[in-house]
């Protein structure tokens, strides 16, 4: 596999940046690839934009800032309206899809797949999961870290005593996210 | 000697350099930091003042940079191996002290994780505009040493160097980083405390009425004594003989200045810590240091791809400065080629060195991003023609 570029965006609060940790962090340690994560937010605490980029590769990556992302997850209207148009024709897009609304400047080619994940992390429980729906969702769509490799980095990764609650989060998101990457492939 | 143990985190982590960072000042065997948090540094001592209960060691939060930076320096004094860290503004309070640090020869490491300035400037956006600063910040004559690390893994490694110089030459030494290599992620290998090595300190075998403080060998690093062992010792600021003691003539300012400057210069050569890639046979070298090592290293690919015969060279230690290295590579080169995140520091010393034997293009860069590796390509295709 050549270098792929993600960015993930959405709002402080999401667990945005935590999702595209444990995505770098299954690729790097549990996948032994390369992986680089850069993260910026503004000064609020909740509710400001933030976004992180991971770059993922066979070998040691240069250059660690993403431009024009392979993949772009989105979990904010916000975030979608801003990085839209910076998805490389043909990438993927996956999005929080009771949040967001597609429009006209959708890139060319793209795949798009969209996962209602914060209703999925409310009927889990709590609504704080949906990052981890959204990283299993990642996994199973995309295939680019594997199951075992996202499972391990989930683990090390939320704290101590969510274990359980996680791994269903990331579960959820990997079947569904499969399926519909099935569907679309037949 | 081998690292302790209880501050070795020994395993595989995915973590950002600040992180890092701490880790390798645990490795080091720091265990007293004096801090005043400041973006985008302030993972670094949160991360300290969080493990360090369970090592064994002290932090504490001052009530500003000026404070810190003198207390890491009673600490030392105490027989600790001590850090404070920083970003510019914080730096520029701390300028005072590291003179003091310089003239009474104390081991310490000031982190400095370099943002955009001048003043508050950016707090959370990249520079590496406190090159000169560190070298030349506090009045007076002195030399220090300066490393700069590129990744998190160097933060790592690169600490437990930091450390070791400290203790071997007691200098300050300054650990620049920037916000990108503080606030990147990557893979952190953490080995076995029984693989990394440190540097203990010179301390005397000299009994006490016998020993004197800045007594030295051909080395020129005078040996050490803490507070607390019997000896009676005088430490000022001010020049002072061999016994410590002020004495402000010309005769004791110049044996003084003359030996804390040469220690670092006889030793120049032992210091040199450089990363060369395809230099030899290159028409045009690229000299880079810290994140913009990793951007200028795209515009080199792609040069080559193109090609041109460019080498790359790092500079890992960068106070003091590799000048022979650079003076010997001149004549045979179109030009040096030397991107960086501040307004031509760095290439002002490669400048000096090539002495007029080619040219030295800089690539300037305000900060608050790195720069385009195309806008380092374009330098090196105008430096190769």
């Amino acid at each position: 596999m050549s270098k792929t570029e993600i960015r993930v965006g959405g709002l402080g609060g999401q667990g945005v940046i935590l999702s595209a940790q444990i995505i770098g962090k299954a690729a790097s340690i549990y996948d032994d690839k390369e992986a680089t994560l850069i993260q910026s937010f503004g000064p609020e605490a909740r509710g400001s934009a933030c976004s992180a980029q991971v770059t993922i590769d066979t070998e040691t990556i240069g250059y660690p800032y993403v431009k024009n992302p392979d993949v772009l997850v989105v979990m904010s209207p916000d975030a979608y309206a801003q990085f839209i148009p910076t998805l490389k024709p043909g990438g993927w897009l996956l999005y929080e899809e009771d949040l967001i609304t597609l429009d006209e400047r959708v890139p060319q080619g793209v795949k798009a797949f969209g996962i209602p994940a914060t209703r999925f992390a409310e009927e889990l429980g709590r609504r704080l999961v949906l990052n981890i729906v959204m990283v299993g969702f990642f996994a199973g769509v995309t295939g680019l870290v594997s199951y075992e490799a996202i499972t391990n980095a989930v683990k090390t990764s939320v704290p101590k005593g969510t274990e359980d609650l996680n791994l269903r989060a990331l579960a959820r998101g990997y079947e569904y996210g499969c399926e519909l990457a099935r569907n679309s492939s037949s | 000697m081998h690292a302790d143990p209880r501050g070795v985190l020994t395993g595989v982590h995915f973590i950002d350099g600040d992180h890092a960072a701490c880790e390798g000042a645990l490795a080091a065997g720091c265990r007293f930091v004096a801090g005043y948090p400041i973006t985008p540094s302030t993972e670094v001592v949160e991360r300290f003042a969080s493990r360090i209960p369970t090592v064994g060691g002290v932090f504490i939060q001052m009530e500003d940079e000026i404070a810190s930076s003198i207390a890491i320096q009673g600490a030392a004094w105490a027989g600790k191996k001590v850090m404070t860290v920083t970003s510019g503004p914080g730096l520029s309070l701390m300028m005072e002290h590291v003179g003091l640090a310089a003239i009474t020869e104390t081991p310490c490491v000031f982190v400095d994780v370099q943002r955009g300035g001048p003043s508050t400037g950016l707090p959370t956006l990249p520079a590496q505009a406190d090159m000169m600063q560190v070298k030349w910040g506090s009045h007076g004559d002195y030399e220090v040493i300066a490393l700069s690390p590129h990744s998190p893994q160097e933060c790592f490694d690169l600490m437990i160097k930091a450390f070791n110089l400290a203790e071997t030459y007691r200098v300050p030494v300054f650990f620049m980083m920037d916000e990108v290599v503080g606030h990147m992620t990557e893979r952190v290998v953490i080995p076995p405390a029984e693989q990394i090595e440190v540097v203990e300190r010179r301390w005397t075998r000299k009994p006490p009425g016998e020993y004197r403080p800045y007594d030295t060998d051909e080395s020129l690093v005078p040996e050490m004594v803490k507070a607390g062992d019997g000896y009676r010792i005088h430490i000022t600021g001010l020049t002072h003989d061999e016994r410590g003691y002020p004495a402000m003539n010309p005769t004791a300012q110049d044996a003084m200045v003359r030996r804390i400057c040469a220690k670092i210069r006889q030793h120049a050569e032992k210091l040199v810590d450089v990363r060369m890639d395809g230099v030899e046979g290159a028409e045009v070298v690229v000299v880079s240091y810290g994140i913009t090592s990793r951007v200028a290293g795209a515009a080199v690919a792609e040069a080559r791809r193109r090609g041109l015969k460019v080498g790359h060279l790092r500079l890992v230690i960068v106070w003091p400065f590799p000048a022979r290295l650079v003076r010997e590579l001149a004549p045979s080169l179109k030009a040096f080629v030397v991107p960086e995140l501040n307004m031509g520091q760095m290439a002002l010393e490669v400048e000096r060195a090539a002495a007029g034997r080619t040219r030295t293009i800089s690539v300037p860069h305000a900060g608050g991003t790195v720069h385009e590796p195309e806008a380092i390509l374009e330098k090196i295709l105008e430096a190769a023609r």
